[in-house]
């Protein structure tokens, strides 16, 4: 099925089966492999992205449910890699091997535009569904604390 | 607007930017940190080559070629910083790029080691790395000697300046000159008094790349003409492939065929490929799905009768056996049997998988004159002798690219990597190259796992509380059909327990199984660790001992234990007064030439809901060339042991494992991360340690030994969540 995407502000048409998930779309299809498989099942959150706005595994987001919605990837997420997020990811230093962290800086992002000053709480809440297995964790926590204050929160 | 027909698909790069100018080198104010890529093995290095590991770019910049594998652990970061110490050359003019492994292994081992494990980066190797960086030095200097005509003594070289006198020179300059001189005595390395880079907090090189999704790793390998391909090996490893039937999903999209490949017999050590099935498409979901539909039949073998009951039940028996001794003081059983005060307790863990982030892949394209491989592996020089065997090709003629890796943890050094011998056959076969993907099902299902493992130790307690003789017999399932892991690992940690302990007996049994093993981060160590300090708090407790002080009184004539403990003591705050439901636990273990101790801080519940709140861990490694990354190191190898000990354990019914993906098998998560607090306790000299495993294994005896006294409750095996923590 023809169906066209809008993904980072530029649109791809694609022609596949309308359930295939974004994310194979997305890697396989149209080349932005910074979004991961890590799972498959939404258990790991290496594959989430932005569908207007909104935090989505997209390993279990079939590509038909994006048509007519804003798809932003990793790459897409800052034109100069300068989103607060991103920011505060490199001046804490969290990522390790850093397959993980596509996803976790899409989900922290998500979080900071709903709770730009997040409890401690809210943000074991919001990353809970990012596994990371290199242990970044205590990093990610003062990343998300680091980039609230770059947002001026 | 941008046209992408799965049906009709071209090549599409990505052209995410480069490295920018913003990094921040924090700690260094002078200097920006240095850069790297985001493909860094394509990056076409500038400049003069001094030697195989650097050259010098005109303006200055020198491009220094890693050999090792970048996992996370941060060997990238690490190479070029040891380089640049010994160069002397500001941090900003540094780049960093993959070395050749094809250029390795046709210069004879040019960079001495491409393979990365053991934590040996920076422990083993620095000699050889700084002194690649001081030998380039010293002949640039001897170049500016030859054309100023003084002695090389007289000419200093700092921040890629040269200098005798008044005269001076850039070392892009004397780049050319300096690749002509022979030297005929290589530089000693620095010692660490007079270093001026390292010990510094430096910033990952590869950090822009980790944040914008730019970092490529090998399952983001795209190829013109490439096709993708799901494979499913027997569920019960090494059964046997009986048919399968092709016409099911010949007209699924994007199908291009199914394809049987099987495993070699006799073949042992790296060279795996179990008999599988792999379903080719165009595009990795098509193949997967396909492969799903595939009606598919197996011969087991006798390996569909095991379990875990029935494993354990083995390891049972096998704990009231003899085992082969590994060390013998005459009286130790008699003074034990003697002893009216015993204690004496048994331990297991189970089977664990690496659970990397990025599951196993490979992709190989075979051609008339070359191939070409792109492999998740930490040992390259291993992956180019894997395919050159697989495909009868002499191994000059394979070229391996490093990617980064989504993780390693031990399991995707040479016998982690069978799915490249799959990629090999099936590009042979379809003459275009091919991208193989472990689903994480077959990722956890084919990992080569972390052996089960097994102990009985027992010590008689004397007069003043301490031990006086200990006995111990350990064991694990390594011996498979690839026997990866050496036989004296199975009692590693516990046969040279720190303690001094007057009479010592240990035996050791090593139990075959058909599941493959091979190393896991801290081999040996992230079992017996365990074993080992939770006994010791049984051995301390048993004699009215507080099991902190009980730790540095039986290592007193060790200076780096007493070292790392009482700092331990100082910082961690370990008390044995709290009140129920709350505890601290402290254990100590060595690996890799380091000693880390830490001690865990937890809360159980009534209803034993655990919550690891902290954990301070103090290491000593030696020396320590960037304490950020030693402390990334730290906190990883924390949470990656952690995980295991509380959530892990595969399960084995009917002779496959189960539990094969996150619904069933769970990893630490955010929520349930603990604050880690690290220090360094460092000896210096002559000792030099590895860090990228060495934190891991004293933290699940420390949680267990918290529990202990939180709850009252004894933990002797792991997973934790296995455990009934409640109280009353
Ligand atoms: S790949 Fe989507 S959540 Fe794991
Ligand atoms: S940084 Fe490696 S999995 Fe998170």
């Amino acid at each position: 099925m023809a169906m066209t995407l809008n993904i980072n502000g530029v649109s791809h048409s694609v022609d596949i089966e309308p359930e295939t998930p974004l994310l194979w779309v997305l890697r396989d299809a149209i080349g932005l492999t910074g979004t991961k498989y890590g799972c498959g099942i939404s258990r790991c959150g290496a594959c989430t992205v932005h569908v207007d706005g909104q935090p989505v595994k997209s390993c279990q987001t079939a590509v038909s449910a994006a048509v007519g919605k804003q798809v932003t990837t990793i790459e897409g997420l800052s034109k100069d890699n300068n989103h607060p997020v991103q920011q505060a990811w490199r001046e804490v230093g969290v990522p390790q091997c850093g397959y993980c962290q596509s996803g976790q800086i899409m989900s922290a992002a998500a979080l900071l535009q709903k709770s730009p000053k997040p409890t401690d709480r809210q943000i074991d809440e919001a990353m809970a569904g990012n596994l990371c297995r290199c242990g970044t964790y205590q990093r990610i926590k003062a990343g998300i604390r680091r980039a609230s204050q770059l947002s001026g929160a | 607007m941008v046209e992408t027909n799965l049906s009709r698909r071209n090549f599409i790069r990505t052209s995410v930017g480069a490295a920018g100018g913003l990094l921040l080198g924090f700690h260094i104010p002078e200097a920006e940190a240095a850069k790297t890529e985001s493909r860094p093995w394509t990056t076409p290095t500038k400049g003069v080559e001094i030697n195989a590991w650097l050259s010098i770019g005109e303006d200055g910049t020198v491009t220094i070629r890693v050999p090792h594998t970048e996992m996370g652990q941060g060997g990238m970061t690490s190479v070029a910083l040891m380089i640049a110490e010994e160069l002397d050359v500001e941090w900003s003019k540094i780049q960093a790029v993959f070395a050749d492994p094809n250029r390795h292994l046709r210069n004879n081992r040019e960079y001495k080691v491409m393979s990365t494990h053991g934590s040996q980066l920076v422990w083993l190797q620095h000699p050889h790395i700084m002194g690649a960086g001081a030998s380039a030095r010293e002949r640039l200097k001897e170049a500016a000697a030859q054309r100023w005509g003084v002695p090389r003594s007289e000419v200093t070289a700092k921040q890629g300046v040269l200098r005798a006198g008044a005269r001076q020179g850039t070392y892009a300059e004397f780049a050319t000159a300096a690749a002509g001189v022979k030297l005929t005595e290589e530089p000693a390395i620095k010692q660490a008094k007079d270093w001026w880079l390292l010990g510094k907090d430096v910033l990952r090189l590869d950090i822009q790349h980790k944040t914008n999704g730019s970092a490529q790793y090998a399952s983001d390998t795209r190829l013109p003409g490439m096709v993708y391909a799901a494979v499913r090996a027997c569920p019960v490893p090494w059964g046997k492939l009986k048919s399968f039937n092709a016409e099911a999903i010949k007209n699924r999209p994007g199908v291009v065929g199914a394809f049987d490949l099987r495993a070699v017999e006799g073949k042992r050590g790296q060279p795996d490929l179990q008999d599988c099935v792999a379903v080719v498409a165009d595009s990795w979901y098509r193949a997967k799905t396909a492969l799903d539909l595939l009606p598919i039949e197996w011969d087991f073998g006798d390996a569909a009768k095991v379990s875990n009951a029935s494993l354990s039940a083995e390891a049972k028996k096998a704990l009231g056996e003899k085992g082969l001794l590994t060390k013998d003081d005459p009286k130790a059983l008699e003074t034990i049997a003697a002893s009216k005060k015993v204690v004496t307790a048994d331990y297991e863990r189970p089977f664990e998988a690496h659970l990397r982030m990025e599951p196993i892949n490979a992709t190989v394209h075979v051609q008339d004159d070359r191939v070409d491989v792109w492999s998740p592996t930490q040992d390259q020089s291993a992956a180019i002798l894997l395919v050159a065997d697989q495909l009868g090709l002499d191994p000059k003629n394979v070229y391996a690219h490093t990617m980064f890796l989504g993780g390693g943890f031990g399991g995707n050094g040479a016998g982690g990597t069978g799915v490249t011998r799959q990629a090999a056959e099936l590009s042979k076969r379809l003459k275009r190259p091919v991208k193989v993907l472990w689903s994480r099902e077959e990722d956890v299902a084919q990992d080569k796992q972390r052996p089960m493992a097994a102990a009985r130790l027992t010590a008689s307690i004397g007069a003043n509380g301490l031990p006086e003789a200990i006995s111990t017999r350990a064991l694990w399932f390594a011996i498979d059909k690839m026997n990866q892991i050496g036989p004296a690992t199975a009692d590693y940690g516990i046969r040279n327990m720190p303690y001094n302990i007057p009479l010592r007996h240990h035996e050791r049994h090593n139990l075959a199984t058909h599941v493959p093993s091979s190393t896991h981060r801290a081999p040996g160590a992230n079992q017996t660790g365990f074993m080992t300090e939770v006994f010791a708090d049984e051995m301390a407790l048993a004699g009215g001992w507080n099991p902190l002080d009980w730790r540095i009184e039986m290592t007193k004539d060790k200076d780096d234990w007493q070292r790392v403990l009482k700092t331990l003591k100082e910082k961690a705050g370990y008390r044995t007064d709290l009140r129920r439901g709350e505890g601290m636990g402290v254990a100590v273990v060595a690996c890799h030439g380091t000693i880390a101790a830490a001690c865990a801080s937890v809360t159980v519940s009534r209803r034993g809901q655990l919550a690891v709140e902290k954990i301070v861990i103090v290491v000593d490694c030696g020396h320590v060339i960037n304490p950020r990354g030693a402390t990334e190191q730290i906190e990883g190898a924390a949470c990656y042991e952690l995980s295991h000990a509380w959530f892990g354990g595969l399960e084995m019914r009917e002779g496959r494992f189960v539990n094969t993906n996150f619904d069933s098998q769970n990893l630490l998560r955010i929520d349930q991360a603990p604050e880690i607090e690290s220090h360094f306790a460092l000896t210096g000299g002559k000792k030099w340690g590895g860090m990228g495993e060495p934190a891991g294994p004293p933290v699940p005896p420390a949680v267990a030994n918290a529990i202990f006294a939180a709850t009252g409750k004894r933990i002797r095996s792991t997973p934790f969540r296995l455990h009934d923590l409640s109280w009353a």
